[in-house]
């Protein structure tokens, strides 16, 4: 699993990876009552929108952490939002995008660098 | 706008080192696990460990403990008593009665009253609790509550307004206490039994930790419950004794936020502000009878004429249908598609499972039914004006 500064994860498979936000961010939002996904087919780059994430007092962009091709979205979340903060690493993904340049997985932090980065905020 | 995932502006705004007020409650949120956030210029609660839903929801169904000590409680006090309580109230009510809707002189001993203080265009300069004392020695006394945001202009109003007749006395420095939920009253005539007695918007002075503190029965919930003006060396002891009743848990902005929402209740720089009237504002109750009949308050031609019929808008509560949570600043649209108005407060309602709002919209347009939309992230939801509050008060009023 690999993360951004903006607090979201990947897990690469095959060339696609799986997209959340990590338990930091979850625990940061506080309970999750709304989700909104992308379409399947959509193309992002790295940094642009991909989802948006909204709690009891605010709602945040999920930034896609690569650039590629949503190919799948996870479909139990709008109905259970939750799942988000109780599964943020798990259960609790967003989207799959499948990846137009692969090398940009490089730039992303790994585990341990992500807990030295949570450490200095 | 949807902001980075971490602290979003206003609610996760992280405590910085810029000098925040305190209240006498403080370290006591911060051994709670509170997370701290900027409000009204000082460091607040927003919420702690169990979250704003768990904290709204215990509220509804059992008893919450807020720290209001930022809002702004202070005594008008007349210089030269006469000793005769009811003419000293009417004279002190005189002072502040030129720049409030309220009939102040009205008020019976222990009375609470909600009222508006306007300016000359019948704007609503801030919304506060005006109060009759009980004790015979503080007739001639007028307990004056304010908020945060707008307390320095507010008292500065007052004081201007009373000129040499009368002391403004601030009280910001001690600790304010709100017990709210179905369960307040047991939790808290456990330590204070007079409260029992006490009727919604009614207030009563009590001595505790050898002092004297002043219970109100009031708040901003929609619930049945309390308010506790304490003096600031008493304030942590009253606050760890309320929490060691099982069914008190501590409640921060965020959850006090959502309560107020649902229970329909304006917030003052967001439902309300200095170009909106009370009829505009649709707080039409806070215009006493005796006021509106003299037309001697603020601005009185103007919401005269918008009690007649000439009103351009008004705040109504809105369900949105489907979609995500419309916020502050979402524009509102008519059945035609064109903007009528913005969304004031809105969020997610944690007792309805659903998102509401409210906002301001023309009069043709703000019966409960009307079919309207509001614009999340250039999409249009659909929205239903519905009657406030959107979850029914349970204040405990006299049988």
């Amino acid at each position: 699993m690999r993360f951004t500064k903006d607090h979201e994860w990947v897990e690469e498979s095959g060339g696609v990876v799986t997209v959340g936000i990590t338990a930091y961010a979850a625990e940061q939002l506080g309970d999750v009552v709304f989700v909104e996904l992308p379409d399947v087919g959509k193309s992002v780059k790295a940094g642009d929108p991909l989802a948006v994430v909204e709690s009891v007092k605010a709602a945040s962009d999920v930034y896609a952490p690569l650039s590629g091709e949503v190919v799948e979205v996870n479909t139990d979340l709008p109905g259970a939002p939750e799942t988000v903060n109780s599964m943020p690493e798990k259960d609790g993904w967003f989207a799959k995008l499948k990846l137009s340049n692969p090398a940009e997985l490089d730039g992303l932090m790994d585990h341990a660098a992500y807990e030295q980065f949570l450490s200095t905020l | 706008m949807p902001g980075r995932l971490q602290p979003s502006p206003e609610f996760h705004r992280p405590v910085s080192d810029k000098a925040l007020k305190t209240t006498p409650l403080t370290d006591a949120h911060r051994a709670l696990g509170a997370r701290m956030t900027e409000f009204g210029g000082y460091e607040m609660p927003v919420q702690y460990p169990e979250g704003v839903l768990k904290e709204h929801l215990w509220t509804r169904e059992h008893a919450g403990l807020f720290d209001v000590s930022h809002m702004g409680p202070s005594f008008l006090r007349l210089k030269t008593l006469t000793g005769d309580g009811q003419a000293d109230h009417e004279a002190v009510s005189a002072l502040l009665e030129p720049i409030v809707c309220a009939d102040v002189k009205g008020l019976k001993r222990g009375q609470i009253r909600y009222t508006l203080l306007l300016n000359e265009h019948g704007g609503v300069v801030d919304d506060l609790m005006v109060t009759r004392p009980v004790p015979d020695e503080a007739q001639g006394v007028l307990q004056i509550i304010v908020n945060a945001g707008t307390k320095e202009g507010d008292f500065a109003r007052i004081a201007a307004a009373a000129g040499d007749a009368a002391e403004l006395v601030r009280a910001d420095d001690r600790g304010l206490i709100a017990v709210q939920g179905p369960e307040a009253e047991a939790v808290l005539a456990a330590i204070i039994p007079e409260v029992a007695d006490l009727s919604f918007m009614t207030v009563t002075n009590a001595p505790y930790d050898g002092g004297t503190v002043v219970v109100s029965r009031s708040g901003y919930t929609g619930e049945d419950g309390f308010e506790i003006l304490v003096e600031a060396r008493s304030a942590r002891k009253l606050w760890d004794r309320l929490l060691e009743d099982e069914r008190a848990k501590p409640i921060g902005l965020g959850a006090r936020d959502s309560l107020r929402l649902e229970a329909g209740l304006p917030l003052y720089g967001h439902d309300l502000d200095e170009t909106i009237s009370p009829v505009e504002a649709d707080l039409g109750f806070a215009l006493s009878k005796r006021r509106r009949l003299a037309e001697d308050f603020p601005g009185a031609a103007r919401t005269i004429g918008e009690l007649a019929g000439h009103l351009t808008r008004r705040r109504v509560g809105l369900r949105v249908l489907e979609g995500a949570p419309a916020r502050e600043g979402a524009e509102i649209v008519g059945p035609d598609g064109a903007v009528i108005g913005r969304v004031t407060s809105g969020g997610f309602s944690p007792s309805l499972g659903a998102p509401i709002a409210m906002g301001y919209v023309p009069p043709e347009l703000a019966e409960p039914g009307a079919k309207l939309g509001v614009i999340v992230r250039g999409k249009r939801q659909a929205a239903e004006v519905v009657q406030l509050p959107f979850v029914t008060h349970r204040y405990r009023r006299k049988a």
